[in-house]
């Protein structure tokens, strides 16, 4: 019985965050690997970009709050996405049009194209702020609860409870939805594929009669439905402050690189392991060690690798790790 | 004289637009803004040195900054000593042990072959060490930061003048520079740019979290000056006769005995924080100038022709039998120098430090957004453009304020929508900041004042 408190306990503080987590960084990463491969910078606008997706969601689902509308017990948020999707992919070709294209022709080298992407992070942060303000916000509503901790343990008998939020279970739904579409997109439609080869030799792929414009413009629709989504279900999470989305970038940059960037499936993976690794070299096992452990051997500390202050550093000294040893990151081969 | 027309009418138009501020504002907003585009200066200064000369891409600058802030408390906060006799012993002890375990892990790394086996012994050391090292100075810790925590709980300083923390703050963020660039240097520009933006995170980390080395996030406050106090300025006679000097048409005006008195006593208040503010403009001016004349220096040297070289084709340098790798782990250590001597300024000039003020958008990309709009390449160029950025980053409200007003005049003073935008005016500093940067880099893509190359 104990062991399978143990296990429970593992599941409700490790295991189900980390996976929500992790599903949330897989989509930024995936945005990220996609332009740094097709579009060829490190776009450091990632973040503010996903905030201004999810700002279009929120006055969405304020407006639709206000009108009457609802989905039930789901999350008014899920109507809005796909109109928030909309602007986002609108605002993505502006920019792209009015400031990312002219350096693209010209074959700048991808440093100034990432220098340029900073620019567009202040002006997209501004706007964001300007537009709905600076401060927390938190656009949840529906049930919140699949199942809660107090009728778990009624439910089995068991000590330890297990607390499942829909907005955990939401998102890992529509991120397997949404990943499994985006490949086989990617490996099996023939957009999709001249895409990928694209990426892989740009001269080759011109010379193969794929128009250079149409993929660049998928390529931004993709990242729109990525950023607004990604942002969204982050948002519906824990909550919408601009300014957590500007810090989120580092962690969604650490899982595409250590996914390998430019590699989809990398990326995709790589949201788990930076979300996983984080979790689980800052919990304290004290309990657990508790449940499994005879009781003359029960620990005194909290069995605690590292303090939860350095939630951040640990993501970021994975990344730092692989990329000394393994800078074309764990899981390497083809670009996309 | 005509060839340096154009510096010499940015250097102008910069200093009137100050001059401009103390007139219409006052004083005191034109002294704090000059001394911190010099602050700016000084950062730009570094950050062009890695950028400009080298091609190197250092988005690590807030790290370096508040390794120089940290620096200044280290070196003038006075030292506790019943946290040193609480917990030193242990703290000493796990400093030895780090050090240990570096040399341990360089020797296995030098003497024996890469193999499996070394690469497991060198983890189990590391491994081992941390654990080791954690059970030693845990305690050592928890004694440290319980000895009086509301107002120390932690080691303290040196005791020494803060104006030798910018020499220390130097060395520090050199010392930093040095293991960031053995280990990271060899990767491509973007891949450099992401990692040093993440080390710094993790220095940011550290500095916030290791509350017996930093206090944390509970700030110190209080450093010591190396300008007088207002305080005291305020009832010495020399200063009170130099106001009433300065001031002296205008207190003539007044023939009430006790109204004389107290306009006097009010623009004593005033100028004895205009008069602060300038020894410390006095003292970062003369840091800014040795320092640019130094990089001038340097950038007309052999060596700075070399750098350039390396810039602007690597191979070539590195066929003409330059040592490209060492050229570029000594100019990633100076650049951050010097970035680290302006944090430890930056430090001084305040009076405290605060670990949680520390944020990427502030100390990395604003100063990198400088050193572009200034002109990279070139030291007159990035120090404007710390002066023209830092200036606008300062004004931006007024004038979006004023650019609200005029756009919705038309409107209602209640209407939602202009209250929403007035609300709003501190961000329009943002998107300034964006917008300039795009149309510099669009338009003049080497700055206002771009590089120069001189063959003497």
């Amino acid at each position: 019985m104990d062991f399978v408190n143990a296990i429970i306990l593992l599941l409700n503080y490790i295991f189900v965050p980390a996976l929500a987590y992790g599903s949330q960084l897989a989509l930024g990463a995936i945005f990220v690997t996609l332009v740094y491969g097709i579009l060829r910078f490190a776009n450091f606008a990632t973040g503010d970009m996903m905030s201004f997706g999810t700002m279009f969601v929120i006055l969405f689902t304020f407006y639709f709050q206000s009108v009457g509308i609802s989905f039930g017990v789901l999350p008014t948020a899920l109507l809005a996405i796909p109109l928030g999707i909309i602007f986002m992919i609108g605002y993505m070709l502006i920019i792209d049009k009015l400031v990312f294209k002219y350096y693209r022709i010209n074959k700048s080298p991808p440093v100034q194209l990432a220098m340029v992407s900073i620019g567009v992070m202040f002006v997209t942060q501004a706007l964001v702020r300007i537009i709905i303000g600076p401060s927390d916000r938190r656009f949840f509503d529906g049930e919140k609860f699949l199942i809660k901790a107090g009728e778990f343990k009624e439910m089995t008998g068991l000590n330890e409870g297990l607390a499942i939020k829909s907005t955990q279970v939401i998102t890992i739904i529509v991120t397997l939805i949404l990943v499994s579409t985006l490949f086989w997109f990617l490996n099996k439609t023939k957009t999709g594929k001249s895409m990928r080869a694209y990426s892989d030799n740009e001269d080759l792929a011109l010379l193969s009669g794929i128009d250079p414009k149409k993929i660049v413009m998928i390529t931004w629709v993709i990242a729109g439905i990525l950023a607004t989504i990604g942002g969204a279900l982050y948002g519906l999470d824990k909550s919408f402050k601009p300014f957590t989305y500007f810090n989120n970038m580092l962690p969604i940059f650490a899982a595409a690189i250590v996914g390998g960037i430019g590699n989809p499936f990398g990326a995709f993976l790589g949201g788990y392991v930076i979300a996983f690794s984080e979790i689980l070299l800052t919990y304290a096992y004290r309990k657990f060690f508790m449940y499994v452990l005879p009781e003359s051997m029960e620990p005194d500390g909290l069995i605690q690798l590292l303090s939860t202050d350095y939630k951040f550093a640990v993501s970021f000294s994975i990344l730092v790790i692989v990329l000394l040893y393994r800078p074309s990151g764990i899981f390497k081969g083809k670009v996309l | 004289m005509r060839k340096n027309l154009n510096v010499i009418a940015a250097y102008s138009i910069m200093m009137g637009l100050i001059i401009l501020v103390g007139i219409f504002q006052s004083w005191n907003i034109a002294l704090s803004i000059f001394n911190l585009c010099l602050i700016s200066a000084v950062m730009t200064m570094g950050a062009n040195i890695q950028w400009g000369y080298a091609g190197l891409i250092n988005f690590g600058i807030m790290g370096f900054t508040a390794l120089g802030g940290l620096a200044a408390v280290l070196i003038s906060v006075d030292p506790v000593q019943e946290a040193w006799s609480a917990g030193g012993f242990n703290i000493l002890f796990s400093l030895f042990l780090i050090i240990a375990m570096v040399l341990a892990v360089r020797y296995i790394l030098k003497n024996y072959k890469k193999s499996k086996n070394r690469t497991y012994i060198v983890s189990a050391i590391i491994i081992l060490g941390i654990v080791i090292i954690r059970f030693i100075s845990e305690p050592g810790i928890e004694a440290i930061e319980g000895v009086n925590p509301a107002k120390t709980g932690f080691l303290g300083g040196l005791g020494l003048p803060i104006i030798f923390s910018w020499v220390v703050g130097a060395f520090f963020a050199g010392g930093l520079a040095f293991v960031i660039g053995k280990v990271a240097l060899g990767l491509r520009a973007d891949y450099l740019a992401i990692a040093t933006l993440l080390i710094s995170e993790i220095v940011i980390a550290i500095i916030k979290h290791e509350d017996w080395l930093t206090r944390g996030v509970k700030n110190v406050i209080g450093l010591k000056r190396p300008a007088p106090y207002e305080v005291n300025l305020q009832q010495t006679d020399w200063f009170i006769s130099l106001v009433e000097k300065f001031n002296l048409s205008k207190l003539n005006l007044i023939t009430d005995l006790t109204e004389r008195q107290a306009t006097l006593n009010q623009l004593v208040i005033e100028g004895s924080s205009v008069f602060v503010k300038l020894c410390y403009s006095g003292l970062f001016l003369v840091v800014v100038i040795i320092l640019l004349i130094l990089t001038q220096k340097a950038l007309y040297s052999p060596w700075g022709r070399m750098m350039r070289a390396i810039r602007d084709n690597e191979e070539a340098a590195n066929a003409m039998g330059k040592n490209v790798v060492k050229q570029h782990l000594l100019i990633f250590v100076l650049g951050s120098a010097i970035v680290g001597i302006a944090g430890a300024m930056l430090v001084t000039q305040d009076g405290l430090f605060t670990p949680g003020s520390y944020r990427p958008l502030r100390y990395t990309f604003l100063i990198w957004v400088m050193v572009i709009i200034g002109g990279s390449g070139n030291n007159f160029g990035a120090i404007l453009g710390g002066f023209v950025v830092w200036f606008l980053w300062i004004e931006a409200a007024p004038i979006g304020l004023y650019l609200v007003n005029l756009t919705t005049a038309g409107l209602d003073d209640t209407h939602f929508l202009k209250v929403h935008l007035i609300e709003s005016v501190p961000y329009f500093r943002f998107l300034m900041m964006g917008v300039g940067l795009l149309v510099i880099m669009r338009y003049r893509p080497k700055g206002i004042l771009p590089e120069k190359i001189e063959i003497k």
